[in-house]
């Protein structure tokens, strides 16, 4: 747990996320208009989605299926028996004038989410709940002087908003429970994680207290669209949180926006004060009624997750768990992982993942699907260096040669000739050449002078362009020289 | 008058036409001419004289080539809820005026695809909230009928009460209606008419402007139980699109007229036997059981004992629903938008201000205060609770009997503008009518009688869910025997 100091003690800070993510679809939640991301304004609208007089939503299939997958992944109850419920206010880009969404009857109950800190302890995160909802349109007000232009390409798409109790007690946990949620959705395939393109975002509501006393009254602070900006508001917020009540003030329980140029955090101030939203269920829907036996298929057919997978490469590849949790973040990683280690050692795999390759990609700005080589191309490096054919050194100059030319390590190690000398005569050559041209150092090593040894392995190599097998060196070496 | 085809039924249309006694194009030449000769009742808020008569044409080639569908060139009034491709679409308010949607409601396509031909579309109560078509932005309609020796014009009943009119005027062969808490049967009875009102989820919703979404079906309005019969076989249909519709087959309502009526039982429920009850509609009630007893059936007192509470749950969740339903109508994307100063809230009041009429403002106040934090658990979850308990009344009632027999409405039609000032008294007409709306159950009201005044009254079946075949059976034996002819001839 990690406490804040204030003027006038120690502060802790509660936090609880509420996360929408966007339902990986073809279609919406209730229409059959497309949700690709960044089509032209209103390209994407039925008759639906427009609230056109007599126009009725019908479920998609589809969406129900990925929230319960996603619930199932997350271990959290799915609820047989669900309710979709109305949701009602003004807005121009809300066409009906209400938002389809679940209310007291959410499709997805209670789970828990463990969370790997860096320190190396586990924290558990209560999940409150997982509800389908549809996402409104998107006004812009910056393109005329009075009008505002409404584009409902957006509008009915399906959301999830997955809901944290306020378990989260540091900006570092609520990274950790984001990163982890992210990563579980996107192994299940049910939401892409975009943050950027908005397809998951963080209502964040913070509050701060002191040890062991009463909640506090918190703040929301909406639409937080990145992890690293998740943690900018919460540490703005409880900072500002404490600086207010230790100065005698109140927090309002109020909604405030991010401003990630500024890193603070602001109140709304929105006219409409008090909302009642007069939710009720909607007549237009019968409620969701699953069957069992089809869940139980959902959840027999869920691929592997990070924490299931994580426990696997410690197990089988003798990972240390840090490896394993950077390895598995990414079900992509994980793949590329399992491809290159595949019949190797899985710990040298690990290391040049962790290594060189995630060097290469960080400096290319490149996702391990696009990397510049392939896993299996890593794989034919490994084994060129267990079998003795490259040394690591080696390893490294014919990796970044495959990086720059795409070609596979053997035949990079035949078209440069970086082939590893393990000839014994040629090498013994390179050895007597040394040994002739170096009288003082031979003297200072038959003196005792242990140390001198590298001094010649240094020469040798230099000569071989480091192409000899280091321990054929070592060994030859100490012949020659104790003879 | 101008019609030489004064009262015609779709089943007599569809014989003329079989037999080449006249045109397609003939009859609806001369139901256009009707229409023209007959705009005081103001039932038509929009006719589509051209299109009727080409689609006409259309229906003439067909019957030459011997490819004629079971509905050929017959002439129908649609009721303005019903949304029509190409054709303006208003629910009779302000708000909608000049709306024309691009696309075809499920009930009409059905209908269209059979053969039929649209003479326009039919005025109603503003989105189908009124019993007396007083709340239309496009004026009142006046019932055909007047009592005896007396003018003053009359309402037809609401809300489908321009498609009542147009039928019991020979304004078209039949209407289509939709029924929220009587809106078919309530004017079918004042206008001397057949409305049935099918199971909840028989014909789909899609396409039809919203009320109250867990109430609102569409039913035929037509002279007689043959013509219902015929009518619905060709709306009902499973549609995928409406969520609520169910799947299941659509029998041939008409093959099943004839079956035997003998050994069937008929519900009176004694709820429904009002305190200071018109005598007259006691009388013809006591006389509509006879008539059942006369073709074989059993007569058996049943309790509905949540009567009662019908009418008050039903005026907080149609409204609860029309609140939310009506929110869409906001003038940003279709429709009217007002002229207004100020920012978006501004524009939001102008334009639903200018938009709706009293009684669609009163119940969107209603349903907005029932749904509202606080007042939600004592009015709208409380009305659902007795909802399912009305439901669970006629599920009882439907283990001793097969149908229900009850009034449709108190009284006959009243003057125009008569209750117009008194919400409640306007929705006590509904209180034969609602409970069935509740429960989700078909029901048809068949004319039966005239009042001392000489105004037509009607007769409710209720029956059980999707068994729509023997509420047909039932209201053709009541048909039969009331020898009731629908002749407005009292009027101008």
């Amino acid at each position: 747990m990690s406490l804040l100091q204030g003027n006038t003690g120690e502060w802790e800070m509660v936090i609880g996320l509420e996360v929408h993510a966007q339902v990986i679809s073809n279609a919406k939640l209730f229409s059959g208009a497309a949700t690709t991301f960044g089509a032209a304004p209103n390209s994407q609208v039925s008759l639906v989605d427009a609230a056109m007089p007599g126009m009725l939503p019908v479920i998609n299939g589809v969406c129900v299926e990925q929230a319960v997958r996603t619930g199932l992944g997350l271990g959290a109850k799915i609820n047989l028996v669900s309710v979709f419920d109305r949701k009602n206010y003004f807005y121009p880009d809300l066409p009906q004038g209400y938002q389809i969404s679940q209310f007291t009857q959410p499709v997805v109950g209670e789970g828990v989410m463990v969370l790997d800190m860096e320190d190396g302890s586990q924290r558990n995160i209560g999940i409150t709940r997982l509800h389908l909802e549809q996402d409104a349109g998107k006004s812009i007000h910056d393109q005329d002087p009075k009008a505002t232009y409404v584009d409902l390409n957006r509008c009915g798409v399906a959301l999830m908003e997955i809901v944290s109790e306020p378990d989260i007690r540091s900006p570092e946990e609520a990274c950790a429970y984001l990163t982890k949620l992210r990563s579980i959705v996107r192994y299940l395939g049910t939401c892409d994680g975009n943050m950027e393109e908005g397809s998951m975002r963080a209502d964040v509501n913070v509050s701060v207290r002191r040890p062991g006393e009463a909640l506090g009254t918190r703040a929301e602070v909406k639409n937080v669209n990145s992890i690293r900006f998740v943690h900018q508001a919460i540490e703005f917020e409880a900072a500002r949180q404490i600086e207010l009540i230790e100065d005698g003030g109140e927090v309002a329980q109020e909604t405030r926006l991010f401003d990630s140029v500024k890193c603070e955090t602001r109140s709304m101030r929105s006219k409409e004060e008090a909302h009642d939203y007069r939710y009720f269920p909607d007549p237009d829907l019968l409620p969701l009624v699953l069957d069992a036996a089809w869940v139980e298929k959902l959840k027999a057919d869920l691929p592997e997750l990070p924490d299931e997978k994580c426990a696997r490469f410690i197990a089988d590849y003798g990972l240390s768990a840090y490896d394993a949790g950077i390895l598995v973040a990414e079900r992509e990683t994980a793949e590329y992982f399992e491809t290159a280690a595949s019949g190797r050692d899985g710990k040298i795999a690990a290391n040049w993942i962790g290594g060189e390759l995630f060097r290469v990609l960080n400096d290319q700005g490149l996702d391990i699907g696009d990397s510049p080589v392939s896993a299996d191309a890593l794989g034919g490096l490994l084994d060129l260096i267990s079998d003795g054919t490259l040394s690591n050194r080696l390893a490294k100059d014919v990796f970044e040669e495959m990086v720059a030319s795409g070609k596979g390590a053997a035949i990079v190690v035949e078209e440069k000739g970086l082939k590893q000398i393990t000839d014994t005569g040629a090498i013994e050559a390179e050895v007597d050449k040394v040994i002739a041209s170096a009288p003082e150092q031979v003297e200072q090593f038959k003196s005792g002078n242990e140390k001198v040894i590298g001094w010649f392995v240094g020469k040798i190599m230099q000569a071989t362009k480091g192409k000899a097998n280091p321990g054929a060196v070592n060994e030859i070496l100490r012949k020659k020289l104790s003879d | 008058m101008a019609s030489t085809f004064p009262g015609l039924t779709i089943a007599d249309a569809r014989d003329g036409l079989e037999t080449g006694k006249f045109s397609a194009h003939e009859l609806a030449g001369d139901y256009i001419s009707a229409i023209e000769s007959a705009q005081n009742l103001n039932a038509y808020i929009t006719e589509t004289p051209e299109s009727a008569l080409s689609a006409a044409k259309q229906s003439d080639q067909r019957i030459k080539d011997g490819t004629a569908r079971p509905l050929e060139g017959i002439p129908l009034g649609i009721k303005d809820l019903f949304c029509t491709d190409g054709v303006q679409t208003t629910a009779a308010s302000r708000i909608l005026e000049g709306f024309t949607p691009p696309y075809e409601s499920f009930v009409t396509q059905n209908l269209w695809d059979a053969g039929a031909v649209m003479l326009g579309k039919t005025n109603l109560d503003e989105f189908a909230m009124g019993s007396s078509n007083g709340t239309s932005y496009f004026g009142a309609v006046e019932n055909p009928w007047h009592r005896n020796n007396d003018d003053s014009a009359l309402v037809p009943g609401g809300s489908s009460g321009g498609s009542a009119t147009a039928v019991a005027a020979g304004l078209c062969t039949a209407a289509t209606g939709t029924d929220t808490g009587g809106s078919i049967r309530q004017p079918a009875s004042f206008c001397g008419v057949v409305g049935m009102k099918p199971t909840y989820g028989r014909c789909s919703r899609w396409g039809v402007v919203a009320f109250a979404s867990s109430l609102d079906q569409a039913g035929p309005i037509t002279r007689t139980v043959r013509d219902s019969a015929i009518l619905l076989r060709h709306m009902a249909g499973f549609d995928p699109r409406d969520s609520t519709s169910v799947d299941c087959p659509v029998p041939d309502y008409e093959a099943a007229l004839s079956k035997p009526l003998k050994g069937l039982k008929v519900g009176i429920p004694k709820e429904y036997r009002l305190d200071g009850m018109d005598e007259q509609v006691s009388k013809l009630w006591d006389q509509g059981v006879e008539w059942l007893v006369d073709a074989g059936m059993e007569p058996v007192e049943i309790s509905l004992p949540n009567t009662a509470h019908a009418l008050p749950v039903y005026y907080i969740l149609a409204p609860a629903e029309a609140s939310s339903n009506l929110a869409r109508y906001d003038g940003v994307r279709y429709g009217n938008r007002a002229d207004f100063d100020g920012d978006l809230d501004d524009m939001y009041e102008a334009t639903r201000a200018e938009g709706f009429g009293d009684e669609v403002r009163r119940r969107i106040l209603i349903g907005t205060y029932v749904l509202s934090a606080g007042y939600y658990d004592a009015y709208y979850l409380k009305a659902q609770k007795v909802r399912t308990l009305i439901a669970q009344d006629f599920a009882e009632a439907y283990k001793k009997v097969d149908v229900i027999l009850t009034p449709t409405t108190p009284g006959a039609a009243f003057a125009i503008g008569e209750k117009q000032d008194d919400p409640i008294a306007m929705y006590l007409n509904d209180v034969f009518t609602v409970p069935a709306s509740l429960a989700g159950i078909p029901g048809i009201s068949v004319p039966a009688g005239l009042d001392n005044d000489g105004l037509p009254l009607g007769l409710q079946i209720l029956g059980q869910s999707f068994d729509e075949e023997t509420v047909f059976n039932v209201g053709a034996a009541i048909e039969a025997r009331a020898g009731f002819s629908c002749n407005p001839g009292g009027s101008k």
